[in-house]
């Protein structure tokens, strides 16, 4: 999460203050990613420095603070708009725990992966449970708090049908005669698939 | 008392090289104002596991109480009555009938229990205001969009004083934010003492249930604990 351009949005709707500035972050993240003031103030110091806000006032020799007022500055506009515009980086797939998991408990011996798989499944749907209920008791109100559980309950029933999915292919491997002891054997020749290459990073 | 309870049920269709087993051995207790969703792959036993609990089906084994009634030993008559007064059904395509009105859909089932026409009009109404739908009181199914079709649908199975509410893929037939409103409709009725069932393949919907029940071959393989107090999930992004 880029505390930097949250900030930089803050002050494109206008000049605020440090404290005004933290609020506004957690009521604008539905109040899920709370901020320390520290890192509020860090963030605008170097933000001052690279030239994209500037203390109003000029009082440059203040130390920043609750009190102080920032404004957005060209620079900065610019910064913002040519964040928005560039994609996260997806492409290489993060090392995830619960996929090594899944991977391992193939090959341990005497392992149920159909416990190991439930019992991942159960705790995903669980933590689906609690967010549904968060935002029933929400009932909408807060549109902010609204995308970011959407947000959340895509990402964790992805990962309850990758397991539904892995299931479902273990059990068939089985029935084929696959042999766990010789998990994975690597064709001859094979390689990792490159990364897709879907436009440069920066 | 428990809304519903099953107890050691079994069911198998067929006989010989064709025998299918669909429950075995299924225990599932639901309380009164508890909404349980059940998920599993298909051909798991979701829907048998339904059937039976609405006693529209018998098990091949088990009992099934309901309001700690055992309905093996009730007589025909005794069941109906207790299907038209006691449980509501909803299923995925709504099974509205075409040629009656949206109230007269919610009010049938009270008028074949012998409740006077009037006063099923009146409960049907209240049913549908309480939906959002009194507007659409007087109108055919066929003039109803795919979501209200299904929120009369579900007038209908909790007009009168049921307690027991079974749901087959009632969201189904429709978009995600119809879907959830559906759900949400369901699951405010179990706040108020209505004991739901909801079978679904959707993990979202499903996610509005207080238990969710795993389905595998026909066995209860897992369930979801008691929900966690609802701030749990922001005290650990603090």
């Amino acid at each position: 999460m880029s505390v930097r351009h949250a900030l930089l949005a803050l002050l494109s709707e206008g000049s605020k203050y440090g404290l005004q500035l933290r609020e506004e972050f957690e009521a604008n993240t539905g109040q899920v990613w709370p901020l320390n003031g520290g890192q509020v103030y860090t963030t605008l110091q170097r933000l001052e420095r690279d030239g994209l806000v500037a203390a109003l006032g000029g009082a440059g020799d203040l130390v920043p603070g609750p009190q102080k007022a920032y404004r957005i500055t060209d620079a900065g506009s610019a910064e913002l708009n040519r964040w928005l515009l560039v994609p996260p980086d997806l492409s290489t797939p993060p090392r995830d725990d619960l996929v090594m998991k899944v991977l391992i408990a193939v090959r341990v011996p005497g392992t149920d992966v159909s416990e190991v798989i439930q019992a991942h499944r159960r705790y995903l749907v669980q933590l689906m449970q609690e967010w549904t209920r968060l935002k029933d008791d929400d009932n909408g109100r807060d549109l902010a708090f609204a995308l970011i559980v959407d947000s959340e309950m895509f990402r964790l029933e992805s990962v309850v049908r990758w397991l539904d999915a892995a299931e479902v292919r273990l059990r068939r491997a089985l029935a084929d005669g696959w042999n766990p002891a010789q998990a994975f054997p690597a064709p001859a020749g094979a390689r990792l698939p490159t990364r897709p290459a879907m436009g440069a990073r920066r | 008392m428990n809304a519903l309870e099953l107890r050691s049920i079994s069911k198998v269709y067929g006989r010989g090289a064709a025998e299918v087993q669909a429950l075995r051995d299924v225990s599932l207790t639901v309380a009164a104002g508890e909404m349980v969703a059940v998920m599993g792959p298909s051909g798991s036993g979701k829907s048998s596991l339904l059937t039976i609990a609405g006693t529209l089906e018998e098990p091949t084994s088990g009992a099934v109480l309901i309001d700690g009634k055992d309905t093996l030993r009730m007589s025909g008559g005794a069941k109906s009555r207790l299907r038209r007064r006691t449980i509501g059904y909803v299923f995925q395509d709504f099974n509205l009938l075409p040629g009656l009105t949206a109230a007269e859909n919610v009010s049938m089932p009270l008028e074949l229990d012998g409740t006077s026409m009037h006063k099923a009009h009146l409960a049907a109404i209240k049913a549908l205001e309480e939906l959002g739908l009194s507007s659409q009181a007087r109108r055919f199914p066929d003039q109803l969009s795919g979501g209200e079709r299904q929120r009369v649908a579900i007038a209908r199975a909790v007009v009168g004083e049921r307690t027991l509410l079974l749901a087959d893929e009632p969201s189904g037939a429709l978009d995600s934010v119809n879907g959830e409103a559906v759900m949400q409709l369901i699951h405010s009725y179990c706040k108020r003492g209505t004991a739901a069932v909801v079978v679904t393949h959707d993990l979202q919907l499903a996610s509005w249930a207080d238990r969710i029940v795993f389905l595998r071959d026909g066995r209860v393989v897992d369930q979801t604990a008691a929900p966690a107090g609802p701030e749990t999930l922001l005290e650990q992004s603090s």
